[in-house]
C-alpha cells in the first residue's frame, strides 16, 4: 500500500460514471408472482453459465432479507457469494450488490460493487411491469486492477475483455 | 468492434500498462507523476500511454503546461455491452419462468 492510495482510497470519486443499464419488460402475471420468481424462484430462470464458482453451478440463491447472501452452490460441495442483498421490499422492489469482479471472482468490497434495482408495478389487468435498473458500474473499474490475478492464473476465467471478445466473434 | 476489443487486449496484455492503468484509478495523474510510481523511464510510460490511449482505455487532456491522464469511459463499454446483453437473455428467460407458472385465477 504506498502512502498515494492512502490519500486517494476511493476509486469511485475519480472513475468516470458510466450509464446504467436499464430494462423494462412486461409480464402476464400479479406483482406478488413475479417478485417471488425473480427473487425465491431465481434458480428456475437463472442462465447456468453465469456463476463464478470453479465447477459447474448446481443452485442459486438470494436470501430473502436486506443483509441477505447472494450466492450459488457448486457441483464440487463449495458456495460462492456473488452478491448481496441491499433493499428488501416484497413485492414492489429488491436491491442486490453486484459484487463480481470483471475477473469472474467475489468483491469483497461494497465500494467497488454495481447495483441491481428491481422495481415490480402493476399495470392492470393481470400484468406487471417488471423494471430493472444495473447501475455504479464505473465502480467496477476497467477491471485493470485484478486483471493480473485473473489473466495470468492458470485456468483462470479470464477477463471480462476476453469473454466480451470471444462472443463478439460467435 | 471487434478491431477495438481485439486492441483493447493487447493493450492491457503488457504488465507495465496494467500497472499504469491500476495508478490512473486512483485518480488523474500527468506523465510525471505517474513515472515517479513506477519503475520504468519517463519516455517509457509515455509510450505506453499512447498504445493505452488507441486502445481508448485512456484519455488525456491539457492542465496548463502538462497533460493530465485519465482512465477512459469508453473502456468501460465492454462491461455495459456484456451486461446489456446478459439482462436481455436473463430477463426474457424470467419472463417465461413468470408467465409458465402463474396460477390462472379468471377464466
Amino acid at each position: 500500500m504506498t502512502p498515494e492510495r492512502i490519500a486517494h482510497p476511493d476509486p469511485t470519486l475519480s472513475a468516470p460514471a458510466i450509464a446504467p443499464v436499464r430494462k423494462t419488460i412486461r409480464v402476464h402475471a400479479d406483482v406478488a408472482h413475479a417478485f417471488d420468481v425473480f427473487t425465491a424462484g431465481i434458480d428456475r430462470w437463472w442462465p447456468r453459465s453465469h456463476h463464478i464458482g470453479q465447477s459447474p453451478m448446481t443452485r442459486i440463491i438470494v436470501e430473502p432479507h436486506a443483509g441477505g447472501r447472494c450466492y450459488s452452490e457448486q457441483e464440487d460441495g463449495t458456495e460462492c457469494d456473488w452478491g448481496s442483498v441491499l433493499a428488501w421490499e416484497p413485492p414492489h422492489r429488491v436491491v442486490l450488490a453486484w459484487r463480481i469482479t470483471s475477473q469472474w471472482r467475489f468483491e469483497p468490497e461494497l465500494a467497488r460493487s454495481s447495483e441491481v434495482e428491481v422495481r415490480f408495478t402493476p399495470e392492470g389487468d393481470g400484468m406487471t411491469r417488471v423494471d430493472l435498473e444495473h447501475r455504479h458500474l464505473e465502480r467496477h473499474g476497467p477491471g485493470a486492477d485484478r486483471m493480473r490475478a485473473g489473466v495470468d492464473a492458470p485456468g483462470g476465467w479470464g477477463s471480462l475483455l476476453e469473454l466480451f471478445v470471444a462472443e463478439a466473434a460467435r | 468492434m471487434q478491431t477495438y476489443q481485439s486492441a483493447q487486449l493487447d493493450a492491457l496484455g503488457d504488465a507495465t500498462r496494467r500497472a499504469i492503468v491500476e495508478r490512473l484509478l486512483d485518480g488523474p495523474q500527468s506523465v510525471g507523476a505517474l513515472a515517479r510510481r513506477l519503475p520504468v523511464s519517463r519516455p517509457a510510460v509515455s509510450q505506453h500511454l499512447r498504445v493505452l490511449k488507441q486502445a481508448r482505455l485512456v484519455s488525456d487532456a491539457a492542465a496548463g503546461t502538462q497533460r493530465i491522464y485519465a482512465l477512459d469511459p469508453a473502456g468501460f463499454e465492454t462491461l455495459r455491452s456484456y451486461l446489456d446483453r446478459f439482462w436481455d437473455g436473463a430477463l426474457a428467460a424470467f419472463q417465461q419462468e413468470v408467465e409458465r407458472t402463474q396460477p390462472r385465477k379468471r377464466r
